[in-house]
């Protein structure tokens, strides 16, 4: 069959504007069509540009949707695809852009081979497996563009999550929240103590107000942050304990040594203030 | 062999570590170190490792060796300018170094070797 000269790319090339028009029909009309997020001006460019590129393509083989010939009809879907991804379709929505294809096509196929059953079954068969692969094609563009997205947003909630702040003059604040697994644990001790170097600090504060629970390997990421910085010649306080926490600390029996703790942000910012020297006054006495 | 120097400021000791540290030049420095502080003297020892870019186990234990070895005699020691993936690596190590004291610059570990010889015979002596 693959040897033989089929005759697809030609009835293809000659009907291309019939089938197209099926094929948009057949678009619009589908369940899986999403007139919100696509109008009907984009779809018809989408297959008119599809459609002309796999004539194209058709011309050189029909076998393989893997050769140089077919490069410019990936190209074509990877981008709709990931367009689509972004807009908010679903995969199968996106696969069907393609398969929906085959109706129109098949049609065709019917007419032109009426009168031998083989060949058409043959063509068919030809047909379907090359728009099967390329409605693959799509799902799988589709997933990677996803996958990219989650990867990014993780990196972004990773940076985001822990930000250093600076308080006053050698007094920095890192307000945790969230779990601390060993991979935050990294970050956030990178990025405190790439602060504490910039900013000279004496003193950093963790503030564990947005920590969920705290257990022993919890505790012990803290400690290995607050003695990564004393190595570098910072005193840590750790501040917004809960009652909750205070009570997990004890009962799970660990010891956070000599480590200064405080109820709250702002008692570990009075301590802060005093140990480099610095008082809170009124403004005025009647104030 | 290479020998790292070990500069007199007053009653201070400061060592500068401005090369790769291997373990010999370790055990080296430890020598000088121990009979400079005999010979003059000093009160306090500022090592300063803010050069020092990759740190074992053996080079942490050392650290902590010399800064126990100068209590010993007498002397403050104070480690400054750890850069913050030294400091990681230690504690990834399980050496937090403990009694020895830091500082982020230099400056401040002078200031900290001053607050702590306040007050006493050789405070008065050291201006």
């Amino acid at each position: 069959m693959a040897d033989e000269k089929s005759r697809i790319p030609g009835i293809v090339r000659q009907h291309e504007r019939e089938i197209l028009d099926q094929w948009v029909r057949s678009q619009l009309s589908a369940v899986t069509r999403r007139a919100d997020l696509l109008n009907e001006d984009v779809l018809r460019e989408d297959s008119r540009s599809f459609l002309a590129a796999f004539t194209e393509a058709l011309q050189h083989g029909t076998t393989g949707t893997d050769g140089k010939e077919w490069n410019e009809v990936r190209a074509l879907l990877e981008r709709l695809s990931r367009s689509r991804a972004q807009k908010g379709f679903s995969p199968a929505e996106t696969a069907t852009f393609v398969f929906s294809l085959k109706e129109p096509l098949f049609a065709k196929l019917r007419e032109k081979y009426t009168g031998d059953p083989a060949v058409l079954a043959e063509e068919t068969w030809g047909m379907s497996a090359l728009l099967d692969k390329l409605g693959l094609l799509t799902t799988e563009i589709f997933q990677k563009s996803r996958e990219e997205v989650i990867s990014r947003q993780q990196q972004e909630m990773l940076e985001l999550s822990t930000p250093v702040v600076s308080l006053w003059d050698g007094i920095v604040a890192l307000p945790l929240i969230g779990t601390l697994d060993s991979a935050r644990t990294q970050v956030v001790m990178e990025t405190l103590l790439q602060r504490i170097v910039e900013k000279e600090a004496a003193i950093a504060i963790i503030d564990i107000t947005g920590v969920p629970t705290v257990d022993t390997l919890v505790a012990q990421h803290l400690l290995k942050a607050v003695a990564a910085a004393r190595l570098m010649g910072a005193d840590c306080i750790i501040s917004g304990i809960r009652p909750q926490i205070a009570q997990t600390i004890v009962h799970l029996g660990v010891t956070l040594g000599e480590v200064t703790t405080k109820a709250t942000l702002a008692d570990a910012f009075g301590l802060a203030l005093s140990r480099t020297g610095l008082k809170v006054v009124r403004a005025s006495a009647s104030a | 062999m290479d020998r790292i120097p070990i500069l007199r400021m007053g009653r201070f000791l400061l060592v500068t570590i401005q090369v790769d540290m291997h373990d010999r030049l370790a055990l080296a420095l430890q020598d000088d170190l121990t009979s400079c502080i005999v010979r003059y003297g000093a009160k306090g020892v500022l090592i300063d490792i803010s050069s020092l870019e990759i740190v074992d186990s053996f080079m942490g234990r050392t650290i902590g060796n010399i800064a126990g070895m100068s209590r010993i005699l007498d002397a403050e020691t104070v480690v400054v300018g750890m850069r913050p993936a030294v400091a990681i690596t230690l504690v990834e190590l399980g050496l937090s170094l403990p009694g020895v004291r830091t500082a982020l610059t230099v400056e401040r570990g002078i200031g900290l070797l001053r607050g702590s010889l306040e007050g006493t015979i050789d405070g008065d002596n050291a201006q």
